[in-house]
């Protein structure tokens, strides 16, 4: 008895996974079918639903900008959901939400250069990362180049940047991580590979409390999440404030993105227009350690060119 | 004899009724089939296009011990010799607790042992994997940095986390195995002069060891499995570790890193499906074994 269970349940595996072989190619026409729930989500008047989905680190001021619409506009829902920038530009490319949230650019993120095209970049705010380190470690400058010797494993003591006889411990995101691209972009310059020995998470949490408490620590945060429990280093001699990122002094920032498929509909177009407003970009947006992107007086576009 | 006179009256009835349990039954099974089915078509889909489509070789998904998505390079060995690493660590390390631990309820104190620690037990079990997490960082990862060397988190964190995630499983298992030996070769064996620890080690042992087995591969199984609380501890580094108090990965903590930042349909992705089926088919693997020692106990 239990053979013949076993080998029946051998054969359904069998079976499951060469049907699996076979249905490669129908995969990319199954998701296209979905794109017209979100033609038809389109009214005239404020009402109707809108759906966003994406990045962690816009989720919550999405929410709470969304709250407030929906005080001032009682026929709208707007809901909010997680699951990362890459979740946020495939669910909305596939039509599944109306808005997609995105640190990245869709361009950089996308393999589908048509794709990614037809997706429309509203930028709402601006999120500036700071490198941190232990307080421990007694640096508080650091240039590009010695950045760039840290994140490769070229520098591995703390005494070679003018700090303590302290070994380097890096504390750095996933490969696929934004913020990740967002420093090696503009702070480093360079991509950088996985070190043996270094230690990686996603959550900006706990890259603090890693980075508070490992002796020798070094990170890199969003500067909302800086305290003085870490210390944030000077980039060439500048310090990462807000007032510095506005003027385009510091570097390392990017946008955050709210990408719509196509022009939006009006519910979701005047959502986003309230998102524009002095209101919430002074408001909610400051209030929650972002940087409002209207006041930015240098903007840079995908290839990362920054113009006054 | 009396009912014989009403037989087709209440015959039918029980025929309907037979039937409508029937019929529902069996919906409810075919039901499960097609989730099951539909869950490893899905999975093995997505995992086997990234050798058919994406071209990356299987041997080098494999084998190779590179991690780099940026230079198109999908080895993903660390990780499963991480994942393989940090169960074994914590069936070794669960084992011996989790079968004296039975020992003690069963046969040394059973009247307030088992009492006292079976609603433990059942505790531990209860208790959701973040918490386990998020203690290991808290606690485990800044002693283990103090006293060994490294930064704490690890592979050696990993596994003591894992093992006590593991340990009422295996000790729930042993428990009831213990507890199922016949009386009669116990006392045989103090019959034959054999103090307690020679019954333990001599008789007991060798005859429930089969079901402590069963208990260690099924801990193993859910060490396998578990992500979240093995992620905030082992440190994340895409390679394969060198010493236990390094940094490293293991498949789950690749996938929840890393899937919510990849775009569906990215070779990325795709790869990281492509483990997603590893870890299926080490599940399956897992069954496989239980059941053959299932069979072997019952011989």
């Amino acid at each position: 008895m239990k053979l013949k269970k076993l080998l029946l349940l051998t054969l359904t595996l069998a079976f499951a996974v060469s049907l699996a072989a076979c249905g490669n190619k129908d995969n990319t026409s199954g998701t296209t079918t979905t794109d017209k729930n979100a033609d038809s989500a389109e009214t005239t008047t404020l009402s109707g639903s809108i759906l966003a989905s994406g990045s962690t680190a816009l989720q919550p001021l999405v929410e709470q900008v969304g709250k407030k619409f929906m005080d001032k506009n009682s026929g709208v829902s707007v809901q909010v959901q997680g699951g990362g920038s890459g979740t946020g530009l495939t669910q909305v490319s596939g039509g599944q939400v109306q808005i997609g949230n995105s640190d990245v650019f869709a361009s950089e993120k996308m393999k589908d250069a048509a794709a990614a095209k037809e997706l429309i970049d509203h930028q709402v705010a601006v999120v500036a990362i700071a490198a941190v380190v232990n307080p421990e470690v007694g640096v508080t400058n650091l240039t590009k180049q010695q950045l760039v010797d840290i994140f490769t494993g070229k520098i591995t003591n703390w005494k070679d940047v003018q700090g303590k006889d302290q070994a380097i411990v890096i504390v750095n995101r996933p490969s696929s991580s934004g913020t990740r691209a967002t420093f090696e972009k503009f702070a480093l310059g360079t991509k950088t590979e996985d070190l043996k020995g270094s230690i990686q998470e996603d959550s900006s949490g706990t890259v603090k409390k890693l980075v508070t408490e490992t002796p020798g620590a070094i990170g890199y945060l969003a500067l909302s999440y800086l305290d003085d429990k870490v210390k944030a280093v000077q980039y060439e001699g500048v310090d990462a404030t807000v007032d510095n990122v506005i003027s385009g002094k510091y570097p390392v920032w990017a946008y955050e993105h709210m990408y719509t498929k196509g022009e939006p509909d009006a519910t979701t177009k005047a959502f986003l227009d309230y998102f524009m407003t002095d209101e919430v970009q002074n408001g909610d947006v400051v209030e929650l350690g972002y940087i409002p992107a209207n006041k930015m007086q240098v903007k840079r576009d995908e290839t990362g060119n920054v113009t006054k | 004899m009396k009912s014989n006179q009403d037989t087709p009256l209440l015959l039918r009835k029980h025929r309907t009724e037979e039937w409508i349990g029937r019929g529902y039954t069996t919906i409810c099974v075919l039901f499960l089939i097609v989730i099951i089915i539909s869950i490893v078509y899905f999975v093995a889909t997505k995992g086997i296009s990234t050798f058919a489509i994406n071209n990356v070789s299987l041997s080098d998904f494999l084998f190779g011990s590179t991690w780099s998505p940026d230079d198109n390079k999908f080895g993903a060995l660390p990780f499963i010799y991480g994942s393989f690493l940090t169960s074994l660590l914590a069936a070794v390390i669960a084992s011996p607790l989790s079968v004296c631990a039975a020992l003690f309820m069963t046969e040394i104190v059973p009247s307030w042992g088992k009492k006292l620690l079976q609603p433990v037990i059942e505790l531990l079990a209860g208790i959701p994997s973040v918490v386990y997490g998020f203690i290991g960082l808290s606690i485990l990862v800044p002693f283990m940095r103090d006293t060994f060397p490294g930064q704490g988190i690890g592979v050696a964190a990993g596994a003591i986390v894992l093992s006590i995630m593991i340990l009422p499983t295996i000790t729930s298992i042993a428990t009831d195995a213990l507890g199922a030996l016949p009386r009669n070769l116990k006392e045989a064996s103090y019959g034959l002069g054999a103090t307690r620890w020679q019954t333990i080690y001599g008789v007991i042992i060798p005859t429930v060891l089969p079901s402590i087995l069963t208990g260690v591969v099924l801990g193993m199984a859910r060490a396998f499995g578990e992500a979240l609380a093995v992620q905030m501890v082992i440190g994340n580094a895409p390679h394969i570790p060198t010493s236990l108090f390094e940094s490293a990965s293991t498949l789950t903590s690749v996938i929840t890193l890393n899937m919510s930042n990849t775009v569906m349909g990215s070779v990325q992705n795709n790869a990281l499906w492509s483990m997603a089926m590893i870890l299926m088919l080490m599940t399956f693997v897992f069954v496989f074994v239980v059941r053959l020692l299932e069979r072997r106990h019952k011989l």
